[in-house]
């Protein structure tokens, strides 16, 4: 960025976190939402996105209210369609910030079809799924990612399948073109993939290993006392334009692999593909539809 | 059958004829059927075709259920509907007669032009089926003439194919059409091939016209009046595409369902050169989302379906009512429940427009009843939509999606479109959900608007869009939502009589009953019998002016393609009867003892039909 492209933005676009702040958090506490909302206001702000630009989408779940604590724009809707409406929007408006914040269950049971397809459609969103392993909301019932064995309150002798797991599954889809993963203890990373994710053209995917304390409490407690049980995908030398590498890294959770699997920026986006250049003036219309007029029209003779 | 030439025909002057063409599903007797409505049209002649479709791609080949064609209702004046059965059919082969005659179609009597290739056939067992079969036909009265179809074709063009336009050229004969206008039919629906191929059907349409000429000892003429004004010829499906075009829309949000699929198909081709989208998406769920997402954001977006594609999107209709985020959903309703007659007419969906969706979710529910009807429904959905923050339902069936009906070509108008997105910086202070005391409107925020920031949610929500589960706020929000419905029901004028302001019955309908049911009733008038009818364009709100219209009559009953317990059943009685969607509605709202007589024989329903039923009803009293 050049020198006046500072200066402008210094005066314009000043923005402090409380801009971006909304209603009270009603997360328990150490909740590793907190921690995610902490992060992606703090985006907010270093990027200066005009909050009246920056739409929030979500589904339903303890992980979806996010929206509501933020002061933007903001579309709380249904369980397991946050991503299709977010993708209404993008196809609507190529100018707004859209970030989407979805749960385990939003995102890999109940919206597991709109998930595959986004990842296909490769718009520009920046997605964070808030994986807590758990349904949190409706008080603790196995997801699709509980390890095997997780006992809940429908399996309470332990649930029978193996996880799913989100990475190596968006890896998967043609088209992927950005996944990450990072753990909400460590802000700093969670940070800068955050950020990295935001600034991808396409659907960047980012997987958020989130702590729920209120229904699984000992679930990561081992990997944050063990800091070598997080490997930085960084400093490891992983070349993450290597999609191969990353289905391989993608598969293993033990040391959990932080930072980006996958990038490609060579993608090409949806609404891109599909968005006419057109001005849409009545003009236009009007001409495009007397033409279709003419195919079926019988004139007086 | 004669076989001289027949220089001087008596040509008989008849009011109307109903004509089909079917065949197995390749042999272009949907083109053909589609070229005879649209030179009739051209000449002035009334035109109504409905196609005839398999519910399968490749039914068997000769096969009963397999018959797949074009119906064509031609007549003096304009065409209200198709009619009742068919007075001349020609086929291709006899398997797929069978099936129409199973199906009553055919009129008692009805002339059968029959490709009599079969006689002949290598096969025994084709043979042998052919000949009892055309025995069978002879039996029961139809008067079958048969004709080497496939032979004459191939003595001109050097191939059996071709037998489509060989039709038409009989049709053109027999129906004493303008050989010139049909010669330049063959231009615009061969248009996109080589001038060979223009050429070679041109010679075959020749050539039928020709041999039917010589051939055959009738033929008709249908008083046409020249159209004075434009006239466009388009199916429903069409013409509610072109409505999206017209009203503005920049998105459609769909996955593909019959009978509704060929409304995007068509919405794809042509979209795009006005800077449209069509987005096919992964399911009706996900175009449903994907439309809210983009209205939400400032475009309001239409979603096309059918029936089970509904009810998969209730769950985000009630969002967007919860949200009140405008949205245009069209469902072209087809046979149910579950996947039902996905090719078949039925109007059983009015129930679930109305009352989908779990909880109170008030939308607006509008049923198109003519093919003029699809088009404009659709501009005025768009604009409901967005005047009230509501979804609007437009309802129309299998029947409008495949019929053709011309009408006068509309005049644009630049008011059909939505406004720009509005950008500009929102009052400071005002909230989401500011309803308005008197109406329940509030002013539509969207994303890019300053001062406007706050969160949508499908959670109970007071003004500011904040989650509330104060029994109060609960309250007063479904109270602001349900008060916009009356509030447009205020602006809806009340629905015109067809007929007479008093008399014996009054009948009510909705949707693609309309012609069937004023052509009854036009029928029973002219039998002398006090009958007026009433056709609803709105379902929810109902417009006013009902009550005061029903007043003038002693019976009041609709007609409706949907289910109803027949009276006559031993089981049936008042305290049990399960009545026909409308009626339930009306019997709900006036406290009337409304009657119904309803099909879902996945046709539509035939104004003999109503006019038996209706004088029945009349000469007999009361089960009591
Ligand atoms: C159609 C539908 N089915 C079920 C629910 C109930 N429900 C709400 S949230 C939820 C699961 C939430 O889990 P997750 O997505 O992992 O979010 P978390 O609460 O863990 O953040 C369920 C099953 C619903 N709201 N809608
Ligand atoms: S239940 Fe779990 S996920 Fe939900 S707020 Fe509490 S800690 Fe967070
Ligand atoms: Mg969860």
């Amino acid at each position: 960025m050049n020198d006046t492209a500072c200066l402008l933005k210094l005066y314009d676009e000043k923005y402090e976190l409380e801009d971006y702040q909304g209603g009270v958090p009603r997360w328990c506490s150490g909740c590793g939402d907190n921690a995610i909302l902490a992060a992606v206001q703090r985006l907010c702000r270093d990027e200066a996105l005009h909050p009246e630009k920056t739409v929030f989408v979500s589904g339903i779940g303890c992980s979806s209210r996010f929206p509501h604590y933020m002061r933007t724009y903001g579309f709380h809707g249904i369980h397991g369609r946050a991503l299709p409406v977010a993708e209404g929007v993008r196809m609507a408006r190529p100018d707004l910030h859209v970030f989407v914040n979805t749960g385990d269950g939003d995102c890999c049971s109940i919206g597991a079809a709109h998930w595959i397809h986004a990842v296909r459609y490769n718009m520009n969103l920046s997605v964070f799924l808030h994986d807590n392993q758990i349904y949190g909301l409706t008080k603790k019932q196995a997801s699709p990612t509980s390890p095997r064995g997780t006992k809940s309150n429908t399996s309470p002798r332990g649930s029978w399948l193996e996880a799913l797991n989100p990475l190596t599954v968006t890896l998967g889809v043609q088209n992927v073109s950005f996944v990450a993963q990072v753990v909400d203890w460590m802000p700093d990373v969670l940070y800068e993939v955050v950020r990295a994710a935001f600034h991808h053209k396409g659907l960047s995917f980012v997987r958020i290993i989130q702590r729920c304390p209120e229904w699984l409490p000992d679930q990561w407690e081992p990997f944050i006392k063990d800091p070598k049980r997080v490997q930085r995908l960084e400093s490891s030398g992983h070349d993450a334009g290597n999609l191969d590498r990353a289905r391989e890294v993608a598969s293993k959770m033990d040391p959990i692999p932080v930072g980006i699997l996958y990038r490609n920026e060579n993608v090409p986006c949806y609404e891109d593909l599909r968005r006419s250049p057109k001005l849409r003036t009545p003009e236009l219309v009007r001409t495009g539809l007397e033409a279709e007029f003419d195919k079926f029209t019988v004139w007086p003779s | 059958m004669n076989d001289t030439s027949l220089a001087f025909k008596n040509v008989t002057e008849i009011a109307e004829h109903i004509v089909e063409v079917i065949s197995d599903s390749g042999e272009g007797a949907q083109r053909c059927g589609q070229s005879l409505g649209s030179i009739a049209a051209r000449m002035g002649i009334g035109i109504w075709t409905v196609e005839i479709i398999p519910a399968e791609i490749r039914p068997p080949a000769r096969s009963v259920a397999g018959a797949s064609g074009n119906r064509i209702r031609l007549g003096a004046g304009r065409v209200t509907n198709g009619g009742d059965l068919t007075n001349l059919a020609v086929a291709f082969n006899e398997q797929v007669l069978l099936g129409r005659v199973r199906d009553g179609e055919l009129a008692p009597g009805c002339t059968i032009l029959l490709e009599s290739l079969w006689r002949d056939h290598s096969d025994p067992t084709i043979r042998s089926s052919y000949l009892k079969t055309v025995e069978q036909l002879l039996g029961a009265g139809y008067r079958v003439i048969e004709i080497a179809m496939g032979r004459e074709c191939a003595a001109v063009a050097n191939a059996e194919k071709g037998k489509n336009m060989f039709a038409l050229g009989m049709l053109c004969s027999i129906y004493s059409l303008d050989l010139k206008l049909a010669q330049e039919q063959m231009a615009l629906t061969f248009g996109k091939k080589a001038q060979k191929v223009i050429d070679t059907n041109v010679k075959l349409l020749d050539a039928g016209y020709r041999w039917a000429e010589a051939h055959l000892d009738f033929k008709y003429r249908i008083p046409a009046e020249r159209p004075k004004e434009a006239q466009i010829v388009v199916n429903g499906n069409t013409a509610l595409a072109l409505g999206v075009l017209a009203s503005g829309m920049e998105i459609c949000a769909m996955y593909p369902i019959t009978p509704a699929t060929s409304a995007s198909h068509y919405l794809s081709d042509v979209f795009e050169k006005v800077g449209g989208v069509v987005h096919q998406a992964e399911d009706e769920i996900g175009a449903c989302a994907f439309a809210i997402g983009a209205s939400y954001a400032g475009k309001c977006t239409v979603t096309i379906t059918s029936g089970p594609g509904y009810s998969l999107k209730q769950e985000a209709i009630g969002l967007a009512v919860m949200s009140e985020i405008p949205l245009v959903v069209v469902n072209v309703q087809r046979g149910g429940p579950s996947t039902g007659q996905p090719t078949k007419a039925e109007q059983g969906d009015l129930m679930s427009a109305i009352f989908g969706s779990h909880g109170d979710a008030p939308k607006v529910v509008m049923a198109a009843s003519t093919i003029e009807d699809c088009f404009y429904s659709v501009i005025t959905a768009r604009r409901i939509a967005e005047t009230f923050n509501m979804v609007v339902v437009v309802l129309t069936d299998a029947n409008l999606a495949t019929s053709q009906q011309p009408f006068p070509r509309p005049q644009f108008d630049p008011a059909w479109m939505a406004p720009p997105t509005d950008q500009s910086a929102l009052p400071e202070g005002l909230k989401p959900y500011d309803w308005d005391q008197a109406t329940g409107l509030a002013r539509r925020f969207i994303p890019g608007q300053a001062n406007g920031m706050h969160t949508v949610t499908g959670l109970a929500h007071d003004r500011a869009s904040h989650v509330a589960y104060d029994p109060q706020i609960n309250e007063e929000a479904i109270h602001y939502r349900s008060l916009k419905l009356a509030a447009l029901q205020r602006t809806l004028k009340a629905p015109a009589l067809f007929g007479p302001s008093k008399g014996e019955m009054l009948v009510i309908g909705w949707g693609s009953t309309k012609g069937a049911i004023e052509e009854a009733v036009e029928m029973l008038q002219g039998e002398g019998h006090k009958v007026s009818s009433m056709h609803l364009r709105f379902l929810q709100p109902l417009p006013p002016g009902i009550k005061e219209a029903m007043k003038g009559f002693r019976h009041v009953m609709t007609v409706e393609g949907n289910w109803s317990d027949r009276p006559e059943d031993e089981l049936i009685d008042e305290s049990n009867r399960r009545y026909s969607a409308l009626a339930m509605l009306l019997r709900a709202r006036y406290l009337r003892d409304i009657d119904c007589y309803s099909e879902v024989r996945g046709q539509p329903i035939k104004p003999s039909t109503i006019c038996e039923v209706v004088r029945r009803k009349l000469a007999k009293p009361k089960k009591s």
